[in-house]
């Protein structure tokens, strides 16, 4: 065994304490009939096999190409100290502090975490942190419910598709329902959640409703009316809850300030890498009303015996291994790892940073979108964006593909992300960051422009029918 | 002890001085947010701390020498599995190739990934004699709710919805209760028989046209194999309901016991037990589920597939119907898959039974040592963990577990879990795990035989421990009524800022 300390002396003289010849006798109790088949499984791997079968694994991902793919996991700087930070052990090989007379250090982190997030956000109580955007989010709807003893909640289709679909998962069990608004299909307000659809789907009254799901910016990019969707809920008495890109609220307005009660969103951009899908953070946060709703580790400053400041797990009266079947959910563990990862990421980026980090991303935006637009590729929707945006394509899954040959991953097929919307089968969603660069943009450009110019002529009706069956 | 000499911080706002740090990224063009309406604009910008580099590193190596880790020492938590944390591990998921894979990077981009993904959810159903795993599950409770849920949809599939009771023992982990009800069944708690194992006539009398599921640990948290689970599993699919295991304890079993094999229908994994990958001060996790043939229909989308071609890629939308669906965004936490991977090729399936083989010799050793000073409640051959008890302390000198927990502070160790399972009196829950040497072992247990010691000759030194870490007791009660749960300027008025 690799990591074991146990020599053949060691195991004699623990196998004589307890007073038998061999383990196995420590096995006895279970029932022969039960016992386990051989495990058949590779032959064990010195470090020097494994350290080379893992470089080689990783050698297969293509990382090398030109991004312009986002869709709710971006590529950002993460300063050099915060991996640094996160690799000391003292961080990543301790438990969840419930002994809080070891544990200020992880304690300290995550109260100063939750108040950077609640800077962020504008709001006053921020959990811990959940498992990523999507599960917070499914966490917000439930307590839409609990706190409004509803039982419908609203979402908007320009919320991330696979929030939507974990928020179906978590409503099986409570037998929620879950109604989508629609998104404006043309005009100025085009890809943004339909505010007259909102109020009728409000205005039903047998089916009173608990909360309003919409995201700022959302899928397409696109900045929503935030502040009138609020005003929509909380005139029949639902809450709102705002779906959040953490870096963007450097510069765009904070739910608090647009009247959220809660705030959901995915926490990867605050220098957290892409890992392909986690581990991540969810961030949750909500008014100081609805504290006693809030779902997860809730860490709280007091002091100790002599008055010093200290920190603890508070409220847990909440949580699963308190209240067991009357707890809030059965959430046990938080991201603490990553939540130290953000806020080392804040402290190191600081206010002007981080605003710089979302404006340059808008900077950056606004080059990629006359660059592909000048390569025939304009965009789908005339609102404004912060530094996502949809371009309408021809035949946008083989231009994609060819681009991939090129080196270029030029966003997100919404033909295979969004399957049976015809409206967006000829759209690709495109991000840019600070660290998108002037040469990645020129070249996706021209090979764009190439692609485009040698597509086979093809009617627009045809090529919708053609691309709105290819599924991802 | 490492963290005793170490100083408690002021806050990060605290050490903020306007106009500090930079440098990190270019200025964005002053005209860079002209498109944005003036109406969607943040008013006033965050008030985040403005530091340079050094006040932001030494403030949280400071911080985080005031934890204590296994990469300090011995960490004994019961139920949580402390082992050794190998650092190829964390050098493995931080190699570009897999920490900077987009998720949503087409199938073509991402072979390497998949294919670990692949060979790992193979590796967890050999290990577990299950037929399919999802590795999508963020952790063990959200593996739980999967497991959960899959049922559901099982009963359902069959027309038997009306099947909306979920049993577990009364020694259950928390979570499992608060499962059931996030899933949408009532819980039925069944009391333990005295032994400490599954009071077998009790479940009998409880299942019922009505059950949906029963939720074991085994072995149990008391660290008692489950002697009568065969009995048990073939009462529970008698009366038609699946057989869920919590697989919070399967480091006492690799290679000796296959849930799957026995007849469990679906368990989860915690891979930070079993598979070494590190708890993090509370997370990241994740919690694969292994299901029988039964429940394979019902597993959540995407799954990893691989061709005929020997090429992987993810399922399509929609093309798994019966899928109960997604629990999260993307595939899973797979930085955290990366380790165990590199965990159960470290060791082969050799190496892995060796892993249980000394884990329970171990947890066997320490409780040998520790009987005659502790009460020992379940005193037969115990799997990676044993209860012992300080009911006879307390009785003769009013010490209780939770002083001797802490007073162990004092001795360098962290305490063993306490007050958990709920069944037993003054309880203390130790898990050695098979990464620890013996000269460990017998230090710990010399400790803790030293305050049993002091708890009948100087009971106040244990019952105002620690005396030694950088805090005393804290005041939870008034954290509780009073949540100071953000800084704001004034908010540490109250309580001094440390130097």
């Amino acid at each position: 065994m690799p990591y074991g300390p146990h020599t053949m002396a060691d195991r004699a003289r623990m196998l004589a304490t307890v007073g038998i010849d061999s383990v196995d006798e420590l096995f006895a109790d279970i029932p022969v009939a039960l016992r386990a088949s051989r495990l058949d499984l590779p032959e064990p791997e010195p470090e020097l096999v494994l350290a080379a079968r893992l470089e080689s694994l990783a050698a297969r991902n293509r990382v090398d190409l030109a991004s312009f793919l986002g869709a709710g996991v971006y590529r950002h700087y993460s300063p050099a100290a915060v991996d640094q930070i996160l690799l000391r052990g003292e961080w990543y090989t301790a438990y969840t502090p419930y002994q809080p007379e070891i544990s200020q250090g992880t304690l300290q982190s995550i109260y100063e975490y939750e108040s950077l997030i609640a800077e962020l956000v504008a709001l006053d109580v921020v959990s811990a942190s959940h498992y990523d955007g999507a599960a917070a989010t499914a966490e917000a709807a439930l307590m839409t419910c609990r706190s409004t003893r509803r039982e419908r909640v609203l979402v908007s289709r320009a919320v991330h598709r696979q929030y939507r679909e974990t928020l179906a998962t978590y409503f099986l069990g409570g037998e929620l329902e879950l109604d989508e608004i629609p998104v404006v299909a043309d005009g100025p307000d085009a890809g943004t959640t339909d505010l007259a659809a909102l109020e009728r789907l409000l205005a039903e009254a047998d089916r009173p409703v608990a909360g309003v799901i919409a995201g700022q910016p959302n899928f397409f990019g696109l900045l929503e009316p935030m502040a009138e969707i609020g005003r929509l809920a909380h005139a029949t008495g639902a809450l709102f809850v705002a779906v959040v890109e953490p870096v963007s609220l450097a510069v765009l307005a904070p739910p608090g300030a647009y009247g959220a009660d809660i705030a959901a969103g995915e926490g990867q951009p605050l220098g957290i890498a892409p890992q392909y899908g986690g581990p991540f953070l969810g961030i949750l946060a909500c008014t100081d009303g609805l504290v006693r709703q809030i779902p997860g580790r809730l860490v709280g400053m007091t002091a100790d015996l002599d008055g010093k400041r200290a920190y603890v797990m508070t409220m847990r009266a909440r949580e699963q291994d308190i209240r067991r079947e009357k707890a809030a959910s059965n959430i046990c563990t938080n991201q603490a790892l990553l939540a130290l990862a953000a806020s080392v990421y804040l402290a190191c980026i600081g206010p002007h940073g981080l605003r710089d980090v979302a404006a340059l991303g808008a900077a950056r935006a606004a080059e990629l979108e006359a660059a592909l637009a000048a390569a025939g590729a304009p965009r789908l929707h005339p609102g404004p964006y912060l530094n996502e945006f949809v371009v309408r394509v021809p035949d946008a899954p083989a231009v994609h593909r060819r681009l991939l040959e090129r080196g270029i991953l030029a966003g997100l097929v919404l033909a295979e992300a969004e399957p049976g919307d015809p409206a967006l089968a000829d759209g690709l969603l495109v991000c840019a960051t600070e660290v998108t660069t002037a040469e990645e943009i020129d070249r996706f450009a021209a090979a764009l422009a190439d692609a485009l110019a040698d597509a086979p002529a093809v009617e627009p009706g045809a090529r919708t029918a053609a691309t709105a069956g290819a599924v991802r | 002890m490492s963290v005793g000499g170490s100083k408690l911080q002021s806050t990060i706002f605290e050490k903020s001085r306007p106009g500090r740090g930079g440098g990190k990224v270019p200025h964005a063009p002053h005209d860079a947010l002209e498109r944005i309406p003036a109406g969607a604009r943040r008013a006033a910008p965050p008030a985040l701390p403005e530091m340079n580099e050094p006040e932001v590193v030494r403030h949280y190596v400071n911080l985080s020498q005031l934890n204590y880790s296994i990469d300090n020492g011995f960490y004994p938590l019961g139920s949580c599995t402390m082992k050794w944390n190998p650092k190829l591990n964390e050098w493995a998921a931080r190699l570009p190739g897999f920490a900077g894979l987009h998720p949503l990077a087409p199938d073509s981009t991402a072979q390497g990934t998949l294919q670990l993904l692949w060979e790992l959810e193979e590796q967890l159903a050999e290990i577990s004699g299950m037929r399919a795993v999802t590795l999508q599950p963020a952790a063990g409770a959200q593996g739980e709710l999967t497991g959960i849920l899959m049922i559901r949809a099982y009963h359902r599939s069959r027309g038997e919805p009306d099947r909306t009771e979920v049993l577990v023992p009364d020694s259950s982990h928390g979570t499992n209760p608060a499962t059931a009800t996030m899933a949408g069944f009532s819980t039925i708690t069944i009391p333990s028989a005295p032994d400490g194992g599954v009071d077998l006539d009790a479940f009998r009398a409880a299942l019922g046209p009505r059950t949906a599921a029963v939720m074991i640990t085994n072995p149990s948290t008391l660290g008692l194999f489950e002697a009568r689970i065969g009995e048990l599993l073939e009462a529970v699919h008698a009366a038609g309901a699946l057989a869920y295991m919590d697989g919070a304890n399967l480091n006492a079993i690799l290679g000796r016991f296959k849930p799957g094999e026995a007849g469990f229908d679906v368990m989860h994994f915690n891979v930070h037990k079993t598979f070494s990958t590190p708890h993090g001060g509370g997370g990241p996790g994740a919690g694969p589920v292994g299901v029988g043939d039964t429940l394979v229909p019902f597993l959540p989308a995407p799954r990893v597939l691989r061709e005929a071609d020997g090429t992987y890629r993810l399922e399509r939308a929609g093309e798994r119907p019966g899928s109960i669906g997604r629990m999260r965004s993307f595939v899973g936490n797979t930085g955290v898959l990366v380790r165990a991977y590199a965990y159960i090729r470290a060791h082969g399936g050799s190496g892995l039974r060796e892993v249980s083989d000394d884990a329970v010799l171990a947890a066997n050793y320490l409780k040998a040592r520790l009987a005659g000073t502790y009460d020992i409640p379940y005193d037969r051959a115990c799997k990676h963990e044993f209860v012992a008890s300080a009911a006879s302390i307390k009785k003769a000198t009013g010490v209780r577990t939770l002083d001797i927990a802490k007073r162990l502070i004092d001795h360098g160790y962290h305490p063993p879990t306490i007050y958990f399972p709920l069944i037993v009196e003054e309880g203390m829950l130790i898990e050695p795990t098979e990464t620890e040497s013996v000269e460990t072992l017998d230090a710990f247990a010399e400790a803790l035989i030293a305050i049993a010691a002091e708890a009948y000759e100087t009971p106040e030194l244990v019952r105002e421990a620690p005396h030694g870490a950088p805090v005393r007791r804290l005041d939870e009660a008034t954290a509780a009524r009073q949540p100071n749960l953000r800084w704001r300027p004034m908010a540490g008025a109250e309580t001094p800022c440390p130097d």
